[in-house]
This record gives C-alpha cells, structure tokens and sequence, in this order.
C-alpha cells in the first residue's frame, strides 16, 4: 500500500527530501549547532514559517480539495496556541513563585493563589479561572491542544453542514465563528487575559538551561517533523478513492450527494481533520513566536491564509507550502522596512505602507489571470496549458467543445 | 423714574427723624441711619472680618435689614467693600490710580474719595462667601431680571437648605413668568421632601410627585431611604427598613461576623495569611511548636502548629469556626433608614416604587429606540450588500471600503465647502457618484471576469479591500479625520430624563427610510427594476428575453456601491473616520444579509432590525460589556442560520437553488 501510494505520488518524496534538506542546512547554519551564520531570530522565523506553511497546507485540504472556502482555521490555530500557552504560563510562573518564596513552605493552596495573582494581576483577579483547571498538566493541555479546537470544529461543522449552508454563506459564517470567538477572548473576564494574551511562552519550562539558540533549532525540527507528518497524512488523504470523492465534492455537490456518498459525513471529517492540523500547527508556532492575543484569531488572519494558499496554487499540496512561506517571507521583507524604497521622479515608495497594496492588487491578478498561483509556473515549465474555461464546469451542457478542450 | 424719586424722597423723610433719635456712635459722613445702615453699623465690626463660624446671624441680620441688602450683601461678597482704618467705618469702594473712590455703604450715594492708606478692603474667606451667597438667593428669587432668577434657582437646586424654603414659597405667588413658576414649584416640592418641617408636609410633597421621573426628584428620594446596617444586642431599634438573618442569601455567616468585627463587638478570624505571619515568627530550630519546617506545606500541620503555640500562650487565640457561629447567633442585625420618620420613608419608598416601573418602561422605551437607530444604520450599510449579493450572487467584501470611501468624500467636501449644511448637502450625492464609478470599475475591471465563481470573487474583492484600506491609510494617515454635522443636527430630541436619541440618528433612521422608499420605487415602478429582478430570478431566462445581464449587473453593482457611499456619510458623522471605518461595520452587513436572506428589501430590514434589536437587547443585559454582546449576538446568528439557512424571507423556486 505505502509503496503504491508513494509511486503514485512521487511530489511527497521530493517535497520530504527537499524539507529534510533545508532542515538541514538551516541547522549546519544555526548559532547552536553550526557556523553561525543563521541569527537566533531567523531561525525562529523560518521555524513559524514552518508552522504556516502546515496550516496552508490544511487550509488546501478544506479548500484547494473540498471546496470550502473557510475563513476561520486561524481560531483553530490560536486555540491550539492558547492551549499550549496556558501550560507553559502556569508551570513557568509556578518556577518563579517557588524560586522567589521564602518563610515557610507553601501550602498547594497558596501555590496555586500566587500563581494566580502572578498571570491574573494584568486583569484584576486573582482567581484561576475554571477553564485553566488542567493547566498544571503538561499531558493533559496537550490533550487540550486537540481537544477543544477539534470539538469546536466538530460541532461547529456538524451545525453548518447539516443545514447545507455552503458557498459564500458557509465562509461569511466561518468568519462569524472566528470574529466572535476573537471578540469572546478579548474580554477580560474570558479567562484568557483578555487582550493582553498570554505572554512569556518561548521559555520553556525545565529547559533554562538549553538557551534560546538551542530551543529555537528544536522547535524548527519539530515544525519540520509536523510538516512533513502532515504532508504525508493529507497526501494520504487526497490520494485514493477518499480524495476522488473529496474533489467531486468541490466539484459537484449535489451529484455526489445523488450518487449516495454522505457528503456531510466527509464534509465535517476533512474540516475537523483540517481543524486539528492547525491547532498542532499553532502549538508549534506561539512557543516561538513567544506571545499571543486574540489579535492572531481576528477574520483578518484567517483570510490572509486564504490569499496565501490562493497565491501558492490551491488543489496542489505543496503549491499551498510555496505560497505561504513566499508570501510570509515576502511579507516579512518587505514590512520589515528592509526592502530599498523605490524612488519615482515624482514620488518615492515607501513599502512599509504600500506593500499592502501591492499585496492586495497582486491577489486580485493572481486571481484573475494566473488560478493555480505559483504553482502555475511549474506547469508552464513542464509545458502543460490548461484550457480557459472560466469556471464553468466541465459538464454535458455546453457542449463538446470542451470535451475537445479537456483532451488537450 | 418718578417712583423711583418718589421713593427716595419717602426714604428721606422717614430717614430724617431716626438720626435724630440716634446720635452714638459718631459716624461723620453718614448723617442718616436707619435700617441696613443702623444694621451694618451695629456689626461694622463683624463684617470687616468675618468668620465663617460666627458671621451667620450678622448675614441674616443684613438680609431682613430692608432695602439695599442685596446690593450691600453683593458687594461683600464681590470683595468690593472697605473699612475706614480710623474709625471701622465700612464703604463700598472702588479702587482709583490714587486711592478709593467711596460710596455709602447702604444707598450707594457718592461719598468723595480717601487716600489708600485709609481704606482696608475687605476680603471674605471662600467659606462666608458661601453664607452671603446663600443668603442673597432669597433676594434673586425675587430679582426682576429673569436670568438672574433662573441662576438663583439653579444654585439652590444644586445646594438648597431649609432656610430657602420660606423665601422660595413667598417667590412663587408674585411669580409673573409662567415657565419659572412652574420650576419654582418643583424645586418647592424638592426641598419640602429634604427639609419639610413635618412629616405630613413632607409626605405630601412626595406624594405630589406621584411617578415624576426627573432625576432631581430621585436625587431627594434616595437620601431618605439611604439605610446602615447595624448591629443589635436586643431587637432592632429605630426606623427599620429590613431585619436581616444571617445565612439567608445576601448576607452571609460571614458578612455577619465581619460585621461584628468593624464593630468592635468580636476578635478578628484567623486568616491563613496572619497564621503563615504568626508561625514565621515562631521559627525555632527549624521547627515552629514541634513541627519540623518542611512539613509545613500541610494545612493540617499548620494548624497543629498553631495549636501548639496556642497553648504555649505565644500567640494569641483567633476566633474558631464554634465561636464564630456563636456570636453571630447572640447578636441581630437590621438595615435602618437614617431618616427616623417611618411614614416618610414608607411614602419615599412606595414614591421610588411606582417610578422606578415606569423608568423601566421608559428604559424600554430609549432601548427601541436606540435599537431602531443600529437597526436603521445596519441596514443603510447592508442594503448595497444585500443588492450585489442578491443579484450578482457575489459578496463583496470591499463593500467596507466603498463605505469608508463615502465617508472620505464627504470629508474632502468638507474641506472646500465650509457650511456644513451645503458640504453635507454635497457630499451626500458626490459620495454616490464617486463610490458608483468605483463599483462600476470593480465590476468591469475584476468581478466580470469571476463570473460563476463566487469564491475567487470574494477573495479577489478581498485584495482589493487590502489594497483600498492602505490606501486611504497612505492618502488620509491613519490618524482619524472630521466629517462634522450641521448644526440643526447637533443635540438630542430628549422627550425626559430617560428617553432621548440625537438629531443625528433620527437623521439616520429617515435616511433609511428614504433608501427603503427609493429602493421600492425603482424595484416595482421603473424599467430598471424589472430587468434587475428578472436577472436576480434567472439570468439565463432573462438573457433569452433580451435582457443584458452584463448591463444589469454592472448597474446593479454600481447602485449597491454608490448606496455605500451615502450610507459612508451618514456614519461618518458620528463615528470616527478612519480607514478601518468600513471594516467595523461589515461583519455586521454580512449578518444582515445572511440572516435577512437574499433577493427581497425586505429581508435586509428584517435582518438589519433583528441584527440590531439582539445587539442592543443583549447589550442591555449586561450593559459594561459590548463584546460580550456581539459574540453573543453572532453565535444567536450562527444558531439562527440552522434553522432558515436561507434567511428571514428566502426567495422560492428555482432561483432559490443556486
């Protein structure tokens, strides 16, 4: 079976190899473990830029494969983050409280209260709230890491596409869920610190001694090994009988659903897998990125995952990894203030404020003219041309013209 | 003029005989006194430095002295008197290049001039200016100058005493405008419920309120049923409101017991905070009372420590939970009313009762309102959504944007057109056509070329979004920018206290209704309507009956962009325009559209209004959360969406399958 799929498909082993390989490098470069020549703090980037590239490749399945334009899989992400956070909050507070207390030994009780007056002081209490029961756990917030956003999607999924809301209706509910799910945290009284987030996360508890050089090469082997996990796991997915029915699907909704496939059944599967692929991307992401706040979960996010997915290439696993480290990157470059300012006669760019610009108008030409992204380039080099059918469906009644068109 | 002489000369003869009478003590320039003068001679004194403690019945003196009190009163307090250093005579004084001019204190007459060093100015202290302004105000109540009256009685709303109610009372009668008669009347009655001489009079006045919902007169009622809790050996003594039992919900055991602490009455309760004090300062050999340090971390082993020291005597004994109990059984507690008249606080009561109902209803009442008013901009802002998506099937989500284009317009009109009636005047039409040229652009330029392909459009009207709000950031900075109303719009219609909406959402909210008439008319009368309601049923159907549906939509899309636009105006006024303007309101348009449905005018109301009500009612719910309430709000959608997937009104047949 494994030998017969990894033939068919033989983009997963490239796409591997080609990680391994930059993993690799990345590591010979490291402050840590090599020559030096990759900062601490690129290392993190490139670590994060990882962890966005696994959730593109989630939001491909949900989208590129299954038609399901969600804006929403950044509420999945930072829950995923939220989660982690909470246990690396707790137990590096619980460090400092015992690492700061004199007299006598404390009581769990009066543990507990110091840890509490120490996360909970920025909003006012001093009250663990119930939700941050489990937090002392490591195990059992990793639990948590998929637990609840997978829930969450379960439920919410099972309650949109039980009732057929699909199409445009299905993304601006998705973005409801997002909004009122960021909103919800924003509140002091969420539980969560509002929106002063949870902060601190790249300490790692019990890991002081590893520095950050040496954490931040982990955390880029660990995103990698998630990426490449993942990529397996949804070529497995799209590859096989399973995959054929999930492109029908986006395809041709109705037709399957004649046919006799459960379409909500597969619908709320690949929407609750995709769900649990952010979250573990999003635990990766916040320990190196150190801080987040519901700002991360705002429908703001979650739409720019679809431009980058939009602009790699969607239906192509590894078009959604190109786009969102090339734009992420880009992005990154260009805002960072290190891109040269292009000096017109009459007016000089600065891209700090116009990349968006450029990024908004470039999104809207990749939408127009070039469908399949980045990943259309590879296409051109290989010499293959799609036929220009704007959209319509490859169906009986326009005609056999495409028929034509499709044997092309 | 003639009365005025007249009474002059009245005064003089009456004058004339009384300073025969009244030789001591010598006061030259003077030679008539009777009256104020006799009176402000008798307490020069006094008056040349006064005390707040002692000046009061000097002030009172002064203001039954007769004619010319106020002017002299007035003239203290305006720092504008001065006594003679030779002999404590008082003036008023004006000060000159050399000296004081001076005036006789009483009438006013010139009195010639003295050198500086003669004169003392007479400075009261903040606290007697208090007293003699205090005293003046029965004089102002009566004052002919109508302004000066109303100051008066604003200043005695805001610090009235019981000695103004005898003035004030006497004011009313000679009363000739009927407006201040009518406030005269209700500050009487105000002042009779504080400061009433008897518990009937008193009564009576708050029961002549009946439910008044003014806040002045809640103000008066709520001191009166202010109540302190206290603690009773025997049963409770005094104007009772409530005996309270501990352990019954609202007061708790221990409530109770801290009570009986800040009295005084029990020892404090050993927190565990004061045992980890006291066990820390009883640390010997790393043992505290026999238990070793380290075993400390055990509740349990701390109170044996505890224990231990207690019966060393090393510490003192703190209140266990036997005694606790104990003490509070002993003892009763009572709210009791500061105000001792039992019948006075039963009337304020059953007084506050009846109007806190009907402020409730009012509250209801400002809550549709307000309500109304979102509904109204909820729906001016979703309506151009509504009209794209249910024609075109496309959601554009830079419909924010054009929104915020409007608003941006009328700011640059404003910028040429300094009257804010014109600019805005303007601006309203301007705004449609520059955000109907960009709609119509949009449309020929990308969502043509998306044609069935409702996802990539949204996602490219998206990139335009990005690409727009930069832009305005780029353009207008990020800093937020005026569009300022009219002034015919500025203030609140406010029907009393409670209930009250500004001119500019009424504004608002008839905006809105001309857009639903406008819409209406153009959808069922005119040629345009037709062809766009054949396209939102069935393009293909409409195609084949000679319909340009590229035309359709492109007007379509230029019409719901262009209603942005105004609608961008209209909130530009009273929102803060900044580039993220429109992208505040379009999550809330999408919910309009989605729970409206598509296709009907009617459904946007419908779902502007239920979008509205919720986000107002559950805002009322827990009113110091407005997060709360739009997350609420959206998860109720999402539910909603559940059981009408397709909206409040959805269209039927064919044209409802996609």
């Amino acid at each position: 079976m494994t030998h017969g799929f990894l033939t068919k498909n033989p983009s997963v082993l490239i796409f591997l190899g080609l990680l391994a390989l930059f993993t690799l490098t990345v590591t010979l470069l490291s402050n840590a473990y090599g020559v030096e020549v990759i900062s601490t703090s690129m290392v993190k980037t490139l670590g994060k830029t990882l962890c966005l590239c696994l959730i593109a490749l989630a939001m491909d399945l949900v989208w590129g494969y299954m038609g399901i334009l969600s804006l929403g899989h950044f509420a999945f992400f930072g829950l995923g983050g939220y989660m982690i956070g909470m246990w690396l909050m707790v137990a590096r507070t619980r460090e400092i409280v015992l690492a700061s207390a004199t007299g006598l030994p404390m009581t769990p009780q009066e543990l507990n209260d110091a840890i509490a007056t120490q996360i909970f002081g920025v909003v006012g209490t001093s009250q663990m709230p119930a939700i941050w029961a489990f937090a002392g756990s490591l195990p059992a917030q990793l639990a948590l890491v998929v637990l609840v956003p997978g829930l969450l999607a379960l439920g919410f999924g099972w309650l949109a596409f039980r009732s057929r809301v699909t199409g445009v209706y299905l993304s601006i509910l998705t973005q409801a869920m997002t909004l009122a799910l960021a909103l919800y945290l924003y509140q002091n009284d969420s539980g969560l610190r509002g929106n002063n987030g949870l902060s601190g996360l790249q300490n790692i508890p019990g890991l002081d001694w590893a520095g950050q050089d040496r954490l931040s090469v982990w955390f880029l082997w660990a995103s990698a090994l998630a990426l490449g996990l993942g990529y397996l796991a949804c070529a497995f997915t799209v590859s096989g009988k399973f995959g054929s029915v999930m492109r029908a699907i986006r395809d041709d909704e109705a037709r399957v659903r004649f046919l006799g496939y459960p379409v909500e059944g597969y619908k709320l599967f690949v929407f609750t897998l995709t769900a649990l692929i952010a979250a573990i991307a999003g635990a990766l992401y916040y320990p190196q990125a150190g801080i987040i706040n519901p700002a991360e979960i705002a429908p703001i996010a979650s739409i720019y995952l679809a431009v980058w997915v939009a602009i790699g290439g969607r239906g192509r696993l590894w078009g959604a990894v190109i786009g969102a480290a090339f734009v992420s990157m880009v992005s990154t470059w260009f805002t960072g203030g290190r891109a040269p300012d292009l000096n017109l006669a009459i007016y000089t760019v600065k891209w700090v404020d116009w990349w968006q610009v450029l990024l908004g108008l470039s999104f809207v030409s990749v939408t127009l003219f070039a469908p399949k992204g980045l990943s259309g380039l590879v296409d051109l080099l290989a010499g293959l041309r799609p036929p220009q059918r704007r959209g319509a469906p490859l169906g009986p009644d326009d005609g056999a013209l495409m028929e034509q068109e499709a044997r092309q | 003029m003639r009365s005025l002489l007249l009474a002059f000369a009245t005064s003089l003869a009456l004058a004339l005989p009384a300073a025969a009478q009244d030789a001591a003590p010598p006061v030259p320039v003077a030679t008539v006194q009777t009256g104020l003068a006799a009176v402000i001679a008798q307490n020069a004194g006094a008056i040349a430095k006064p005390s707040r403690q002692t000046i009061a019945p000097v002030i009172a003196a002064l203001g039954q002295a007769g004619a010319g009190a106020p002017d002299f009163l007035q003239a203290w307090a305006d720092k504008k008197l001065g006594a003679r250093k030779s002999d404590g005579a008082i003036f008023r004084v004006t000060k000159s290049a050399d000296g004081y001019a001076l005036a006789d204190p009483a009438t006013g007459a010139d009195l010639g001039t003295a050198a500086k060093a003669e004169i003392a100015e007479i400075k009261p202290n903040a606290g007697v200016r208090g007293l003699i302004a205090s005293a003046l105000i029965q004089f102002q109540l009566s004052d002919p100058d109508p302004k000066t009256r109303l100051a008066a009685l604003t200043a005695l709303a805001r610090d009235g005493a019981a000695e103004h109610l005898a003035p004030l009372a006497a004011s009313i009668e000679t009363e000739a405008d009927p407006a201040i008669k009518a406030q005269k009347e209700r500050l009487l009655g105000l002042l009779t419920i504080r400061f009433g001489a008897t518990p009937e009079a008193r009564v009576a006045a708050i029961e002549g309120f009946g439910a008044d919902l003014g806040l002045d007169f809640r103000a008066a009622l709520n001191p009166i049923l202010a109540t302190s809790r206290k603690v009773f050996n025997e049963a409770p003594s005094g104007n009772v409101a409530l005996t309270l039992t501990p352990g019954k919900p609202g007061f708790s055991e221990a409530e109770a017991y801290d009570l009986l602490v800040t009295e005084g009455l029990a020892p404090k309760r050993l927190s565990s905070a004061d045992l980890r004090a006291a066990l820390e300062s009883h640390i010997e050999n790393n043992a505290v009372g026999g238990v070793p340090v380290t075993e400390l971390a055990d509740p349990g082993k701390r109170e044996a420590a505890y224990a231990a020291l207690e019966a060393a005597g090393k510490v003192p004994a703190g209140a266990t939970d036997a005694e606790v109990s104990a003490a509070v059984a002993q003892t009763r507690f009572a709210d009791i009313y500061a105000e001792p008249d039992p019948t006075v606080t039963d009337a304020a009561k059953a007084a506050l009762d009846a109007v806190s109902l009907k402020v409730s209803a009012m509250q209801g009442a400002d809550l549709t309102l307000d309500a109304l008013s979102l509904a109204s901009i909820y729906f001016l802002a979703a309506i151009g959504l509504a009209i794209t998506f249910g024609v075109m099937r496309v959601i554009n989500m830079a419909h924010g944007e054009f929104i915020t284009m409007g608003a941006y317009t009328g700011y640059v009109v404003q910028q040429f057109i300094s009257d804010y009636t014109i600019s805005i005047l303007v601006a309203l039409p301007l705004a449609f056509a520059v955000t109907f040229a960009a709609g119509v652009a949009m449309e020929r330029l990308v969502i043509r070329h998306l044609a069935r392909r409702p996802l990539e459009t949204l996602l490219a009207t998206f990139g335009i979004s990005i690409a727009l709000q930069q832009l305005f950031k780029n353009i207008f900075g990020t800093q937020a920018r005026p569009l300022t109303a009219p002034e015919w719009l500025d203030g609140a219609w406010v029907l009393n206290d409670i209930v009250s909406i500004s001119y500019i959402r009424i504004a608002i909210f008839a905006l809105a209704l001309t857009f639903l008439g406008l819409f209406l008319v153009v959808m069922k009368r005119t040629r345009l309507g037709l062809e766009v309601r054949a396209v939102t049923q069935n393009p293909s159907m409409a195609a084949s009956m000679g319909i340009n549906p590229d035309r359709i939509n492109m007007l379509t899309f230029g019409l719901g962009s262009g209603i942005a636009g105004i609608a961008g105006v209209a909130i530009g006024l009273f929102a803060k325009v900044t580039s993220e303007l429109g992208a505040d309101y379009i999550v809330q348009s999408f919910m309009t559209v989605v729970v409206g449905g598509v296709g009907n005018i009617w459904g946007t109301l419908a779902g502007a209004s239920l979008v509205g009500g919720l986000q107002k009612g559950i805002e009322a719910l827990n009113p110091s959360n407005t997060l709360a309430a739009q997350t609420y709000m959206i998860l109720f959608i999402i539910i909603f969406i559940q059981f009408r997937p397709r909206g409040i009104i959805a269209l039927k047949g064919r044209a409802a399958g996609d």
